[in-house]
């Protein structure tokens, strides 16, 4: 059960740590998926 | 007034033509009436399901001759027509200025993801979820028909060590890890179908955002366990001789006082073993291109080097389309991986005695490792009585 408890602070501590280095690392899927204005030419 | 003959006949071609779709779609359709639009043939064979043959649509693309005459009232259209512009956007050739940069901004229209919508909410969502419900069936079968397995020889009341904490640490990363992804995956798949009509829209939005952002983090706990436990582990699963023998008699679950023998992983266990590594590797693959959306070509690569067996599948590919394909391959694998896991749980712990305590404490009980690993406990028996000191 220990274990268990362990592995999953341990999982969410990724998590959070993955957010934060994603986040610094300028990648923003929101801007990657952004909508567009569109002018047809 | 109508003759009733002629009335029966008009019957009478009606019904021919919904009985024998397929001779719509041989006969050469003249479109040069509706100026390229669809006819009465292509409705009808739309309904019945056919593929309807699109290339004179696309021929016709910003066709001069189909033009309106300049001396015409032009209106903001110009020489064109909307159906030559609405055309034009669905087959991608249109010139178009976008303010965003993204891979995909230019990409007004595309149809596939009505094929996409549509699989995702029909047979991806029934079949998948009776392959679920069909295994906990099974499993339920098997436990009602040969019980828990329980340790047939007397138990001796001491342990040995099964395995270390770094590996039971890198176990359960894995197992937590999959078990919050798989309920949240699952609850954005049957959310709208299962989930709302319980709690509520409001209540499934919150959980839904909430879910969202523990399905694309916890991922990466996921993947490095992954990593984790193939290091561990992939010396211990190579395939071996004894495997045959053990999977020839059904690893002993099929009958008692049958206990083939086994290093220290079974035949059975390294099935689950490199199902979760070739698997779970597929699904994080096809995870990671939805973390970074439009980042990879996935599917266009990989049919192109399909298509050199024999294959012939589409290599350009809408970045919408390889989107698409990736959710979907992201969830089939994972359902058939799910399905896998739920016979890994149950062996492991209501299924068979004395099996959570390899990964619950470490420690097994030494009757139970001489019968499922018997090997692995004569080599464990062996290296402990040579570092053991002479009394």
């Amino acid at each position: 059960m220990r274990m268990i408890v362990l592995a999953t602070i341990g999982a969410f501590t990724i998590a959070f740590l993955a957010e934060a280095i994603l986040e610094n690392s300028g990648w923003s899927t929101a801007e990657r998926t952004a909508s567009s204005n569109v002018r047809l030419d | 007034m109508r003759k009733p003959v002629t009335n029966g006949i008009r019957i009478f071609l009606f019904i021919l033509a919904f009985l024998f779709p397929l001779s719509l779609s041989a006969q050469e359709v003249d479109r040069s009436a509706t100026g390229g639009a669809q006819t009465l043939e292509d409705i009808l064979a739309r309904q019945a399901g056919q593929t309807i043959d699109t290339t004179y649509q696309l021929e016709q693309l910003g066709d001069p001759e189909s033009a309106a005459p300049s001396s015409a009232d032009l209106g903001v259209l110009g020489g064109a027509s909307d159906a030559d512009i609405w055309r034009a956007y669905r087959w991608g050739e249109t010139d178009l200025s976008v303010s965003s940069r993204t891979a995909a901004a230019d990409v007004v229209m595309q149809d596939s993801g009505m094929k996409w919508l549509n699989f995702r909410a029909g047979p991806l969502r029934t079949y998948g979820g009776y392959l679920l419900l069909g295994m906990l069936g099974v499993l339920l079968l098997f436990y009602i028909l040969r019980g828990k397995i329980r340790i047939e020889g007397e138990k001796t009341g001491t342990t040995i060590e099964r395995f270390k904490p770094l590996e039971r640490f890198g176990h359960w990363l894995l197992a937590i890890s999959f078990i919050i992804l798989a309920v949240t995956g699952l609850a954005s798949l049957f959310g709208r179908v299962a989930l709302i009509p319980l709690f509520g829209k409001e209540a499934f939005s919150a959980y839904a955002w909430i879910g969202k952002w523990v399905h694309n983090n916890i991922s990466w706990a996921f993947m490095l366990a992954l990593i984790w436990v193939f290091l561990f582990w992939v010396l211990h699963n190579l395939p071996s001789r004894h495997d045959i023998g053990w999977l020839l008699k059904g690893g002993g679950l099929f009958s008692k006082h049958s206990h083939p023998p086994a290093k220290k992983f079974n035949a059975g266990q390294k099935l689950i073993f490199w199902s979760v590594i070739i698997l779970g590797g597929s699904i994080s693959v096809s995870g990671l291109s939805l973390l970074f959306p439009f980042e990879f070509h996935l599917f266009s690569h990989t049919f192109s080097v399909l298509n050199n067996f024999g294959f012939d599948l589409p290599t350009e590919l809408l970045p919408h389309e390889e989107m698409q394909l990736a959710v979907l391959w992201h969830s089939i694998v994972s359902f058939v991986l799910i399905a896998i896991i739920l016979a890994h749980i149950y062996i492991g712990s209501v299924g068979m005695e004395g099996a959570y305590a390899a990964m619950g404490s470490g420690q097994v009980e030494k009757q139970w490792a001489k019968e499922h690993h018997s090997l692995w406990f004569e080599e464990v028996e062996k290296a402990n009585s040579s570092t053991t000191p002479a009394e």
